[in-house]
C-alpha cells in the first residue's frame, strides 16, 4: 500500500483514540487500590515503605484524589462500580456511603482497630449497629484567639460560659477601637452554629433522622445566642469571601476570636509576623453553662463493599492505623492522630496550642448520621444568615429550617417507612 | 420502440428506488449515532425529570419513584434557581453582543492589508481558543489577583481603587466575562475571517471611491454581506452562554454570594453534588427549552430580514 498524505492525515486524526485501544486490554485486578486525599495521599507512598506489607500480599497501588473532587468521585465511583479496595473518606461521608451499600462493616476480627479511639468519633462511623470505618486522623473545631487583647481586656483567655464569654468579647470589643470586632462568625459558614447547637445539647433531627428538630429549646438557645452575637455588635455581618485573608485580619485585630480546626496552627505559625506569635492561643468552646461540645472531624479508612482481597485490605487497614504508623502520619502531615496512646507518645500535650484539642475531642457529639445532612446545614445556614440579616426573627427562622429539613429528609421517611433506610 | 421505453422507464423507476435504497444506507450510520447517542439520552433524560432518582435510587432501582411534575414545582419555588437562571440570562445579554462584537473586530484586524505577519497574529489570536481551559483559569486568576493582578495594574494608573474580581459579588460576573470573550472570540473570528474574504474588494473600492467613510462602508458593504454568518456565530454564542459551567466551575466555584451559579452550574449541583438527578435532569430541560426558544426566535428575525 502506497503510504499518501490523506493516510498520514487519517492516522494522526486517530491518534487521540489509542488510549482507549488501552482499556480493551486486560485489567489490572491482583493489585490493591487505595484511594486518598490531599496531604494524606502525598504522604502515603512514605508510609507504606514503613508498615512491612508482606511480600506474598498484592501490591498497593495509591490513587490520589483533589478534597474538592473527592465526594463526587467516590460517589461515581460507586455508581460505575470502579471503587478500589481500601479508601480515605472524610467522617461525615460516612452515613451516605453506608446509606447506598457502597462500605463493608469493619468484621469482628478486626473489631479491636477500634479500641483507644476517641468515643465521638467512632459514634460518628456507627450506623445501624455496626462501624464502617477505622478513624485514621482526627479534628475538630475550637477557639483561636489573640491572647495579648483578651489581655488587655483584662481575660487569661475565653471564659467556658456563654455568659461569661460574651461578658468578656464586649470588653474586648471596646478595647479593639473603631471599625474592629471581637469575633469572627462568617456568615456563609456553618460550622459555628453547628458548634454552638452542640453545646446546647440540641440533636437537631428526630425520628430516626426523619424530622428537622430546630424548633426544639435547645436549637433555639443556640440560634438566639448566635443572633444575639450579631446584634450586639460583636460580630461583624461579613460572609467569608468579604475577608480577604484571615491570618492577617487576625493579626490586625479586626477580630479577635474565631472558630477553626488544628489545620490554622500551622497555617498561623507560618502565616503571622513573629512579633505576634506569642500572643495567639487555642481555647475549647464555651457551653451554656460550661465548657460546650463540637462536632468531630477528620478521616477514616474504608473498606469497600464487594471488592478484591477483603482480607488484605483489612490488614492494609490495620498496618495503616497501628501506632507506628500513626505517628509517621502525623510526623508527615502534622494530622491529629486518631488513637489516644499516639497523642502521649508524639508529645502532642506538651503543645499548648494542641492540648485543647485533645479536651475538646474528649467532648465532642456526633452529628446526625444521615445522608441528607450536608444539605440541610447548607439550608440551615442560608436561613441562619437570612435571620442575622434581619429576614426573620429566631422563631421564624428555626420554622423554617424545621419546614427545608423536612422536605429534604421526605424521602428518607418514605424510606423508613418502607424499612429500607439505615 | 415502445417496449423499450417501458423498460427504460421500468429500470429509471428502479434505479430510483435504488437511489432512496442507498440514500438511507448511507445515512443509516450517522442516523443510528444520532439516534442512540442524542435522541434516546434525550428522551430518557425527559423520563429522569419526572422521577426522584437520588442517591437512595443509585444504590437499589426499587427506591425510585415516579413524581410527576414535582421536580418542577419545586424548582419553581427555588430561589436559587431564579438566581442562576437570572446569571445566566445576564450572561446572554451581556456577553453575546461583547464576543460578537470582539471576534468581528479581531477578524477584521487579522484581514487587512496592512497588517504585516497575518499568519502569525491569526494564529496568536486564535491560541487562546484552543489553549487548555484550567491553564488558562489558573493564569487569569493572577491576572485578576486584588493585590499583585496585572488588570488591577494597569487600572491604578488610571486611579481606580483595586478591585477585589473574583471575591466580590457585583465584580465576578464581569470578570468571568471578560475571561469568556477572551477565551472564545479566536473560534468565532476564524468564522468571520472567512466570510470576510468572500466580501468582494470592489464593492468596497467603489464605496471608497463615492467618499464613504470606514464607518458608513462597514455598516452598507461589509456587514450586509456577512450577515448570514453573523447569525450562525450569534446563534453560536447564545448557545455557549446559556451552557456556561466550565469558567465559573473553575475560577469561581459559583461564588462569591452565588453571584457566577449559572444554570448549567446549578444543574451540575443538584446532579453530582446532591445527587438528586431527578432534579438536575428537570434542569437540563428546562435549559434545552430556553435555548430551542432564543434560537428560533433568532432564526425567525433573520429571516424575516431576508439574510437567509
Amino acid at each position: 500500500m502506497q503510504l499518501t498524505r490523506r493516510h498520514m492525515a487519517g492516522a494522526l486524526a486517530a491518534l487521540p483514540l489509542a488510549p482507549l485501544l488501552g482499556g480493551c486490554g486486560t485489567r489490572e485486578d491482583d493489585a490493591l487500590t487505595i484511594w486518598a486525599m490531599g496531604n494524606e495521599a502525598a504522604s502515603l507512598p512514605a508510609l507504606l515503605g514503613g508498615i512491612a506489607w508482606p511480600a506474598d500480599a498484592p501490591p498497593i497501588a495509591v490513587q490520589p484524589l483533589p478534597w474538592t473532587a473527592a465526594h463526587e468521585k467516590l460517589l461515581t465511583g460507586f455508581a460505575g462500580g470502579s471503587l478500589p479496595s481500601v479508601g480515605q473518606v472524610g467522617n461525615s461521608w460516612i452515613a451516605e456511603l453506608a446509606a447506598i451499600g457502597a462500605l463493608a462493616p469493619v468484621p469482628a476480627y478486626a473489631r479491636r482497630l477500634l479500641h483507644d479511639q476517641f468515643g465521638a468519633v467512632v459514634d460518628t462511623n456507627r450506623i445501624a449497629g455496626k462501624t464502617w470505618g477505622v478513624p485514621w486522623y482526627v479534628d475538630t473545631r475550637l477557639q483561636f484567639y489573640r491572647k495579648d487583647l483578651f489581655a488587655r481586656a483584662g481575660y487569661d483567655g475565653p471564659p467556658p460560659d456563654w455568659a461569661g464569654w460574651k461578658a468578656a468579647l464586649h470588653k474586648v470589643k471596646e478595647q479593639a477601637g473603631d471599625g474592629n470586632y471581637a469575633l469572627l462568625y462568617p456568615l456563609n459558614e456553618y460550622e459555628q452554629l453547628t458548634t454552638l447547637a452542640l453545646s446546647a445539647g440540641a440533636r437537631m433531627l428526630h425520628d430516626e433522622g426523619g424530622r428537622g428538630a430546630f424548633s426544639e429549646p435547645e436549637f433555639k438557645a443556640a440560634l438566639a445566642f448566635y443572633k444575639s452575637l450579631f446584634d450586639e455588635g460583636l460580630a461583624p455581618r461579613v460572609s467569608m469571601a468579604q475577608i480577604s485573608n484571615v491570618w492577617t485580619e487576625f493579626g490586625r485585630g479586626y477580630f479577635s476570636l474565631f472558630l477553626s480546626g488544628p489545620w490554622t496552627i500551622g497555617d498561623l505559625k507560618r502565616r503571622l509576623a513573629p512579633a505576634l506569635q506569642d500572643d495567639w492561643g487555642t481555647a475549647v468552646n464555651p457551653g451554656p453553662d460550661g465548657i460546650g461540645s463540637a462536632a468531630p472531624g477528620g478521616s477514616s479508612l474504608v473498606v469497600f463493599a464487594d471488592g478484591a482481597h477483603d482480607k488484605a485490605a483489612w490488614d492494609l487497614v490495620a498496618r495503616l492505623t497501628a501506632s507506628v504508623a500513626q505517628l509517621a502520619l502525623h510526623e508527615a502531615t502534622v494530622d491529629l492522630p486518631a488513637r489516644r496512646s499516639v497523642w502521649t507518645a508524639a508529645g502532642l500535650m506538651r503543645d499548648p496550642a494542641v492540648a485543647p484539642f485533645r479536651v475538646q475531642l474528649e467532648r465532642a457529639t456526633a452529628l446526625p448520621k444521615v445522608p441528607e445532612w450536608e444539605r440541610i446545614v447548607t439550608e440551615m445556614q442560608i436561613v441562619a444568615e437570612r435571620m442575622v440579616r434581619g429576614q426573620f426573627s429566631v422563631d421564624e427562622a428555626a420554622r423554617e429550617i424545621d419546614a427545608r429539613a423536612d422536605r429534604l429528609l421526605e424521602k428518607r421517611r418514605w424510606m423508613l417507612e418502607k424499612g429500607r433506610a439505615l | 420502440m415502445s417496449a423499450q421505453r417501458r423498460t427504460s422507464e421500468g429500470a429509471s423507476a428502479v434505479g430510483r428506488a435504488g437511489e432512496v435504497r442507498a440514500g438511507w444506507a448511507m445515512a443509516s450510520p450517522a442516523l443510528a449515532a444520532i439516534l442512540l447517542f442524542f435522541a434516546l439520552p434525550a428522551v430518557a433524560s425527559l423520563f429522569l425529570s419526572f422521577t426522584d432518582f437520588d442517591i437512595y435510587a443509585l444504590a437499589d432501582l426499587g427506591n425510585l419513584r415516579f413524581v410527576g411534575l414535582a421536580n418542577y414545582e419545586r424548582l419553581i419555588q427555588n430561589p436559587l434557581f431564579w438566581k442562576a437562571m437570572t446569571n445566566t440570562l445576564l450572561f446572554v445579554a451581556v456577553g453575546t453582543p461583547l464576543i460578537v462584537a470582539l471576534s468581528l473586530f479581531a477578524a477584521m484586524l487579522v484581514n487587512s492589508r496592512w497588517l504585516k505577519w497575518r499568519p502569525v497574529w491569526r494564529v496568536a489570536l486564535f491560541a487562546p481558543y484552543v489553549t487548555t481551559l484550567v491553564a488558562t483559569a489558573v493564569v487569569w486568576r493572577y491576572l485578576l489577583h486584588t493585590r499583585y493582578g496585572l488588570l488591577n495594574y494597569l487600572l491604578s494608573f488610571f486611579g481606580v481603587p483595586p478591585i477585589d474580581w473574583l471575591g466580590s459579588p457585583t465584580a465576578s460576573l464581569p470578570a468571568i466575562l471578560l475571561f469568556v470573550g477572551w477565551k472564545t472570540f479566536g473560534y468565532n473570528m476564524i468564522i468571520f475571517l472567512a466570510a470576510l474574504q468572500t466580501v468582494p474588494r470592489e464593492l468596497d473600492e467603489a464605496a471608497r471611491i463615492d467618499g464613504a467613510g470606514w464607518l458608513t462602508r462597514l455598516r452598507h458593504v461589509t456587514l450586509p454581506a456577512i450577515a448570514p454568518t453573523m447569525l450562525l456565530v450569534s446563534v453560536l454564542t447564545v448557545a455557549g452562554m446559556f451552557q456556561l459551567f466550565a469558567e465559573p466551575y473553575v475560577m469561581t466555584q459559583g461564588g462569591p454570594a452565588q453571584s457566577t451559579v449559572t444554570i448549567l452550574y446549578f444543574m451540575y449541583e443538584e446532579g453530582f453534588k446532591w445527587w438528586n438527578l431527578g432534579s438536575g435532569a428537570a434542569v437540563a430541560f428546562l435549559l434545552f427549552l430556553c435555548i430551542l426558544a432564543v434560537t428560533l426566535v433568532q432564526l425567525r428575525i433573520t429571516k424575516r430580514s431576508g439574510a437567509i
